[in-house]
This record gives C-alpha cells, structure tokens and sequence, in this order.
C-alpha cells in the first residue's frame, strides 16, 4: 500500500507540475460531466471522473494497465464542461498518459511519431534540412532568417504538418501569398524550426516537449522580430501558454487574429466573389482552448458572395477531428478500438448544416477531413478549404 | 551473463545520400549518423535477457556524431556499461570495424556478443561474422530469439522461406540479431536526461584501423534511371484519353 501512495502522491506532484492548476484535481465533484461529453469516453475503462475515482480510492496501479487512455484526443470538451474547473486535459490525462509512457506502455504507432520528433524535429520523420522547400516557387521570396540577417516585423512559425503535407502545403502557399499581398515583413525558420511539441506534450512525453521547446527557444533568441504568428493552433497554444514557463516568451498570434486585425486593409482586396455555402469548424487549440472564436468567422465573411453556416456543435462546443493530443499518430489504434473517426462525424454534421465548403484553420484538419469526406456518404462534393486557401482566393493571388 | 552489444552507426537515409568528387565512396561530409536498424535490436534483446536471466550489459559503438545519444539511450533502457571507441571512422570498411571492436572485446570476458544481422552500409559482408573470426569464436546470425537456461544458449534462428531453427551455440560466441523478441522500446525523453547525469561513457582508442580483406570500389554511383516509363503529359482528361488510347493499342481494352 505504501507504494501506491508513494505513485499517488508523486502523481499529484506530477500534475500540480504540468499545470499550475493541478490542485483543482482534488475539487473534482464527481458529477461526470467530462465523461460524458468526451467523444471516446464511452470507450474508455477510465474518463477522466472514473480516473479521479480510482485516485482517490488508491488504485492508481489498475490505471496503468489500461490502454483506453490513448483513446484521449486532448481536445478540451472535458475541461470546459468542469464546473470545478479540474485542468483535466493539461493536467491529469496528460499526467496519466506521461505515467503509462515511463511504464512502456505506448501504442507503436505513437512511438515513432515521439521517436520521429526527437530526432529529426517533426513527427512524420522528415529531412530537417527540407522544412523550407515548401517555398519554392513563391514570389516574393519567403525570408529564411538565417540568410537574410536582417530583423522582421513577423516571425511566421510554419508547423511540421503545414511544412511537410502535401496537401496542407497549398494552404501554407496561400498563406503565404496572402502575406506578401498585404505587404507584412515576415520571415520563417527553416531548417532552424523544431517541431512545437505541443501534441507530443499532451501526448505524455513532456521531456520531449521541454527540449524542443528549447531549441526554439535558442533559434527565436538569435534573430530579431516583433511578434510570432502561427499557422497551427497547437503550436500557438505551445508558444503562448506554455513556452513563457520555459523562459520563452514572445507576443504570439493566430494567422487568423493577425489577419482579423488587418481587416480594413484586407477587404478592399477580397475582389472575387466565392459564391459557396461555408460552415467554419472551431479547432479545439484555438477556440476551446484559447477563446479565438470571432476572427476567423469575420475573415470568412469577409469574402464577397460566402454565406456562413453554423453546425450544430459550433464554438465552445465544437467537435474534434480527431487528431489531437496524440491522435493524429494514434490512427490505426484508435480505429481498433472505435471503428469510427471523429473526423467523420464532423463531417456529417458539415453535410447536415447544407455547407458547401468546410472551412478550416489548423492544419491537422484538411487531410483529416478530406480522408473523411472520401468515406462519408453524401459528402463527396464536400470541399475542405483552409481559411488562407479561400482569402487566397477571394484575393486572386 | 556477461552481454556486450555492438552498435554501428550508418548514415541515415532520411538525407540524400551524395557520392564524393572521388566518385569512389559517399560523401560523409554532412551524413547524419543513426543507430544501425538491427543494432537497435540486438541492444533490445541485450536488455531482455538481463532482465530475464540477470547479468551485465555493455555497449559498444564507434565515435561517431550521434554516439553519445546511443549509448545514453541504451543507458535509460537498462544498459550497465557504456564504451565509445576512439578513431577516425568515418567510411571505414566492416573488416577494420571488426578488428578494432574484438580489440577490445577481448578484454571483456563476454558470455555472449550481440549485434545487428546486417547493415545498409555493408559493403564486405557483416560485422558479425567478422568479428567471430576476429575473436574464433561461433557464430549464429538471422537470429529472431535467445534464452539461456543452465549456461546453454538456445537460439531461434531463421531462414529463407519461412523456416525457423532452434539451436543450441556454446558460449562465447557472437549472435548477429534480425530481430529482439520485442520491438525495440520507447524510452521517454526525461529517462534519457536522467542517464546522461547518472551514467557515463568510458572512451577507448582503437588500436588502428586495418580495412584489409574487404574489397576496393571502383566506382560508386546514384541509380541511373533507364527510359522505360512513359510520362503521359495533359490535363486529367487529355491523360485518360490518351490512356484509353494506349490500352486499345495494347489490347487490354
């Protein structure tokens, strides 16, 4: 028994370590309301109410043999529907998820996602030295910060999914050529970005988290800007919420936020109409998470000729795709487990709301939604679009 | 059980590999160093059998980029002793390898010698081998499983065509590994922090490095793509159509 307390009570310091609101873990009301609105919490042997439960009735050990906690897609729902207001996500399934991880028990497939990142800065195992060669091609060049060596107004962090993916790569193109239109001063690391490690951090592997975090750390230090933007909303919660912890601590944006607040010199530039029923999906990072539900909403209807939709489970309530915490490299697993994506039920709730176009802002989310739109049936007119691709557009650029 | 486990280090194929202007040997100048794929696995199965059976496991790996992070990741796995070998071993053939690893294995007193079955790299044949010639002692490659019960190593050994063999080797000997009984393990990141503070990395010379016996390159070079795919240029539609065309002429349609 001594044991498990000792596990018990390293656990609680565990938590209390990953979030400063760890103690609220002993406020917990046993009401439910997380595993209830968890989207696999119907799967799970442990949500997170249960998982209290057993903590406090000394049963830690039974929790470790579970795997179900991989189900976890770190997105929120639990931790905002608190009323004890219990960091559930950050705290205790991250904790949980950093115990079964020391303990070895890691599905496969997220090891080498956790492997890939370590070694070579991004988890799908990508050449380093290749992080810039998405720029190819644009006009004017993308500023590499350590070719020009001059200061930047904005250091654009580009993300491991928006610099690799094929298809996410058209959306950071457009990004780009949206930058360059409005005339903003902005530069990107390359082969000097790392991956943010936010995923991996709510993943369990916070070691992992703290050395990239790090390196970044040292490449921001080296150059001289006044604001970071990001195209990924993990990687804009990582540099706002949890890098400054780190002694890494600069004003960061949303590409969404960045651009709402440019809105008087973006509209006169939004010429052609995109005539197309959209609904816009909240990703959990940017709007659970960090309360930026408006500007991206203002840039869609922005655009000449969009209408605007809601789904039926929109801003605080939104769905995850699916590929949070740890579930874009979980797939294969989650599929035995559940043998449903939540991508595809986003998905049928976009068809459902009579959208056209579903608008994106998170770089996990084209391809998630484009691989559930192939499978979903009705929804294969359905267009993913991130919000750069239809600025872009409207932009003619 | 006394286990050593040699690990090379092999340029990782992530990078574009490049042929140096002597246009006889790759360009090392900006090679990434990786663990050796089944290297990796003979340090997991290294780790299992002291874990099984008890004993002491020693890694030993050429001074390479990377060879720190090896040897501290083999630490936080269970590792007990950690060697980097000293010398320039950049492009070095498996035949100086092997006689600079048995140098010091030697010294070692070993049970049993762990490596990988083979490398991307090898160009003269494997290390292991080599180094059971070095050391004349038996050697057991392509082998998926070991146990050892009352000092007798019982290996599962593998062969073409699906066949699996059991057999028994007497100790010492070398075991080239195709893969542990389990996959290589996950180490978390704060695990490998913790064994670069409480472990330590002994550093040795090899005595010199002797390449003779392997063979001379004479010319290496990139695969060079000979003309027997059609690129069908068009749009989506002029493509099928010219699809369709092709596979009327060839008959299939």
């Amino acid at each position: 028994m001594a044991t498990i307390e000792v596990i018990e009570r390293s656990f609680y310091a565990k938590v209390l370590e990953a979030t400063p609101e760890g103690e609220r873990l002993r406020l917990c009301l046993e009401c439910g309301n997380c595993s209830g609105i968890c989207p696999f919490g119907y799967l799970m042997l442990y949500p997170p109410s249960r998982m209290i439960a057993m903590l406090r009735a000394d049963r830690f050990d039974q929790l470790l043999e579970t795997d179900t906690v991989w189900m976890c897609v770190s997105c929120y729902a639990c931790t905002a529907a608190c009323p004890s207001k219990v960091p559930l996500t950050p705290g205790l399934m991250a904790s949980i998820k950093e115990e079964l991880l020391l303990a070895g028990n890691v599905p496969d497939e997220l090891q080498a996602a956790l492997q890939n990142s370590q070694r070579y800065g991004n988890p799908q195992g990508e050449s380093p030295r290749k992080r810039a060669d998405w720029t190819l091609g644009i006009q004017p060049e993308v500023k590499l910060l350590a070719k020009v060596k001059q200061p930047v107004d904005v250091l654009w962090f580009v993300g491991d999914y928006a610099s690799y993916h094929p298809r996410v790569q058209l959306a950071t193109k457009a990004l780009a050529r949206v930058l360059n239109a409005l005339g903003v001063d902005f530069g990107i690391l390359g082969p000097e970005e790392w991956s943010d490690g936010d995923s991996q951090r709510l993943a369990g592997e916070r070691g992992l988290f703290e050395v990239l975090a790090e390196k970044n750390g040292k490449a921001f230090g080296k150059y001289q800007f006044n604001r970071i933007i990001t195209t990924d909303p993990h990687a804009y919660n990582a540099i706002k919420n949890e890098y400054p912890a780190l002694g890494i601590s600069y004003p960061v944006q949303h590409y969404t936020e960045f651009l709402a607040e440019r809105m008087d010199q973006l509209k006169p530039l939004l010429k052609q109409e995109v005539k197309v029923k959209a609904t816009y999906h909240d990703p959990c990072y940017l709007g659970r998470a960090n309360g930026i539900f408006e500007q991206p909403r203002a840039l869609l209807q922005a655009i000449p000729g969009m209408e605007l939709v809601e789904m039926t489970h929109n801003h605080m309530n939104s769905l995850c795709c699916g590929g949070g915490g740890g579930g874009m490299w979980l797939d294969g697993f989650q599929w035995e487990k559940a043998h449903v994506r939540l991508s595809e039920w986003r998905v049928r709730e976009a068809i459902s709301a009579g959208a056209e176009f579903l608008a994106v802002a998170c770089p996990y989310e084209t391809p998630r939604f484009e691989d559930a739109a192939k499978t979903v049936q009705g929804a294969g007119e359905l267009k993913v679009r991130d919000i750069a691709e239809l600025l872009a557009e409207s932009m003619g650029v | 059980m006394n286990i050593i486990v040699l690990a090379k280090l092999v340029p990782d194929l992530v990078e574009e590999l490049t042929i140096d202007p002597g246009g006889a040997a790759l360009d090392l100048t900006f090679a990434r160093w990786i663990i050796n794929e089944f290297d990796d696995h003979a340090i997991e199965q290294g780790i299992l059998l002291k874990e099984r059976g008890g004993g002491t496991v020693t890694v030993l790996v050429p001074d390479l980029d990377g060879a720190d992070d090896v040897l501290f990741t083999a630490a936080a796995k269970g590792a007990d002793r950690l060697i980097k070998l000293g010398g320039d071993f950049n492009g070095v053939n498996n035949h100086a390898l092997a006689r600079a690893f048995a140098a010091v294995v030697k010294e070692l007193q070993a049970d049993l010698i762990l490596t990988g079955v083979q490398a991307h790299d090898d160009l003269d044949g494997s290390a292991g081998p080599l180094l059971a010639e070095c050391l004349q002692m038996p050697y057991v490659g392509y082998v998926s499983g070991v146990s050892i019960n009352d000092g007798k190593s019982l290996l599962r050994k593998e062969y073409p065509g699906g066949l699996l063999a059991e057999m028994e080797v007497t100790t010492p000997a070398v075991l080239g590994i195709q893969a542990a009984e389990q996959p290589p393990r996950y180490v978390a990141v704060s695990k490998v922090r913790q064994a670069m503070k409480t472990s330590s990395i002994e550093e040795q010379d090899a005595s010199s490095l002797d390449p003779c016996g392997g063979p001379t390159v004479g010319r290496m070079f990139q695969p060079e793509a000979a003309a027997h795919a059609t690129m069908i240029a068009g749009s989506p539609d002029e493509v099928a159509d010219k699809l369709v065309d092709l596979f009327k002429e060839l008959g299939v349609l």
